[in-house]
């Protein structure tokens, strides 16, 4: 299943699905025009689990799924790489064997993906474009120049990382008891997590996300700030676990409470903070 | 098999209530504790060491708990006694990570409440925490097996708010995992010892992690139902 593919033939029916899928640019006119402007029998063919949450209903999605939506987000990651190493100039030699692992990785999680989504009897979706400007398309988006500027070449690296972190956590349930899927799900998002750090490392900033109270991105990069939302929580399994004793403290700041766990987006929360910005069809 | 000390120390609505004494709560949290409660006797001893109990989600937790303990117990010594030239950036990465690992520890605590094993006795006694290099060493194989433990046991989670739980905290780890590699050796973050050709994290049994673990613990741990005995 290809879901941009299925984005591309929805939108004919709905042009307002970007919005649906991006909550942060027209939530309240979706809520308002929803009715109005869409009959679900007018969606005759199947639809992906990220769209069937867009329009209300909610379905796990199957592996073969969860599968393509993580080689959706490798194919990201690789091609934004795979750019930032054939821009001349921008890498420094000091980053450069950082950012040539952290390519050969994510190259290699698309290879194993592809694979593993044959293997399991599924078809592996083909790369949707991207426009790492988050200009959707334009070339002209918010990180505009990023591979001739190196600071915000690693910025925009690590909302990728650190997103991809999230999606891989969000998925983890969905994969349930799967030996061998689940496994594999869990050594790339550990994998994502040590690239996460090492570019962290190379900005200067804390290698473990470290919210506040009120604003879960750390990065200082505004744009993102969706891409953290919900890093701030400090609850774990119902325990709200700054109330749990320190060392010599009897209780924990939000700081350690935070950075001590990392936190999931689902599928259709990453989507919608990538698709039509960093993705388009 | 459980002694009869244990029940007293360990009686599920002890721990519980003293559980929520602490975390200041009016009412009994949903998800881990509710759950936790409802079971009693998933602590053995065997020959003076501890066992993660029947197979279960319980049994992963207290894996989990056993491991975390161990990583909480090893970052206290190392901030109590510095190794020689540690810098005010090494000592204030290694006193957040020490602090990470505390709360995995009182969190898995709390979370099992009587349910939880015992605290560990740890054996710190290889290490010589005057070097920087042993020190981080041993860091480095710690916070690898956290990562690989994690990983391999995941797939043995039934419930899924577990499951994710796990993965908050192995995210963590890896964080840092990569930290700790860098430090040793610049750009070692993901390197062939801990990522394999595909790009993925290794992982590790149960079975391959304990003895591991072992080896810094005077409580043994073992996990007869997941195919080891100390």
């Amino acid at each position: 299943m290809n879901l941009f593919n299925i984005i591309d033939e929805i939108e004919k029916f709905d042009p307002e699905l970007n919005d649906r899928l991006n909550p942060r640019r027209a939530a309240i006119k979706n809520i308002t025009s929803f009715g109005s402007k869409v009959a679900m029998a007018a969606v005759p063919f199947a639809m992906g689990t990220m769209l069937k949450k867009a329009y209300g209903a909610a379905a796990a999605p199957t592996v073969i799924e969860v599968l393509n939506y993580a080689l959706t987000l490798e194919y990201l990651e690789s091609s934004f790489y795979n750019t930032g190493a054939a821009s001349a100039g921008l890498i420094p030699a000091a980053g450069a064997s950082y950012i040539n692992t952290v390519k050969d990785d994510e190259n290699q999680h698309v290879a194993f993906l592809k694979s593993a989504i044959t293997a399991s009897g599924g078809t592996p979706v083909t790369s949707p474009k991207f426009d790492f400007t988050a200009g959707g398309g334009t070339g002209n988006g918010p990180f505009k120049g990023l591979f001739g500027n190196y600071n915000l070449f690693l910025k925009v690296a690590l909302a990728f990382e650190d997103t991809g972190v999230r999606a891989y956590k969000g998925q983890a349930p969905n994969l349930l008891g799967n030996k061998d899927i689940l496994t594999a799900a869990l050594s790339i998002h550990a994998v994502e997590a040590r690239h996460a750090s090492a570019i962290r490392q190379l900005l200067g900033v804390s290698p473990w996300i470290t919210s506040t109270a009120t604003l879960g991105n750390d990065t200082g990069v505004t744009q993102v700030n969706g891409n953290y939302d919900g890093e701030q929580n400090v609850t774990q399994g119902g325990v709200n676990v700054t109330t749990l004793p320190g060392l010599s403290s009897s209780s924990t700041s939000v700081e350690v409470a935070t950075a001590a766990f990392d936190e999931p987006l689902s599928m259709d929360q990453v989507l919608a903070l990538l698709v039509g910005t960093f993705i388009y069809t | 098999m459980k002694t009869s000390e244990q029940e007293s120390i360990g009686g599920a609505n002890m721990a519980r209530r003293s559980f929520l004494r602490y975390a200041g709560l009016g009412v009994a949290s949903a998800g881990l504790l509710a759950t936790a409660a409802c079971h009693k006797d998933h602590k053995v001893i065997v020959g003076g060491g501890i066992d993660i109990g029947a197979k279960g989600d319980l049994a992963i937790l207290n894996y989990a708990y056993a491991l975390e303990q161990l990583e909480a117990a090893f970052y206290i010594q190392v901030i109590t006694t510095p190794y020689s030239g540690m810098t005010s950036d090494e000592r204030a990465l290694l006193t957040s990570i020490r602090d990470h690992e505390i709360l995995h520890r009182e969190f898995f605590k709390a979370a099992l409440g009587g349910n939880a094993i015992p605290a560990l006795t740890t054996d710190f006694s290889t290490i010589d925490f005057t070097k920087k290099a042993a020190v981080l060493g041993a860091a480095k194989a710690f916070e690898d097996t956290g990562v690989k433990a994690y990983d391999g046991a995941g797939y043995l989670i039934k419930d899924a708010g577990y499951l994710t739980i796990a993965g908050k905290i192995v995210s963590v780890e890896a964080r840092h995992a990569a930290l700790i590699s860098n430090i040793l050796m610049a750009g070692s973050f993901a390197a062939d010892d801990q990522v394999d050709s595909n790009g993925l994290n290794k992982s590790a049994t149960i079975a391959e992690v304990l003895p591991i673990a072992n080896t810094y613990l005077k409580t043994k741990v073992s996990a007869s139902n997941y195919s080891y005995t100390a």
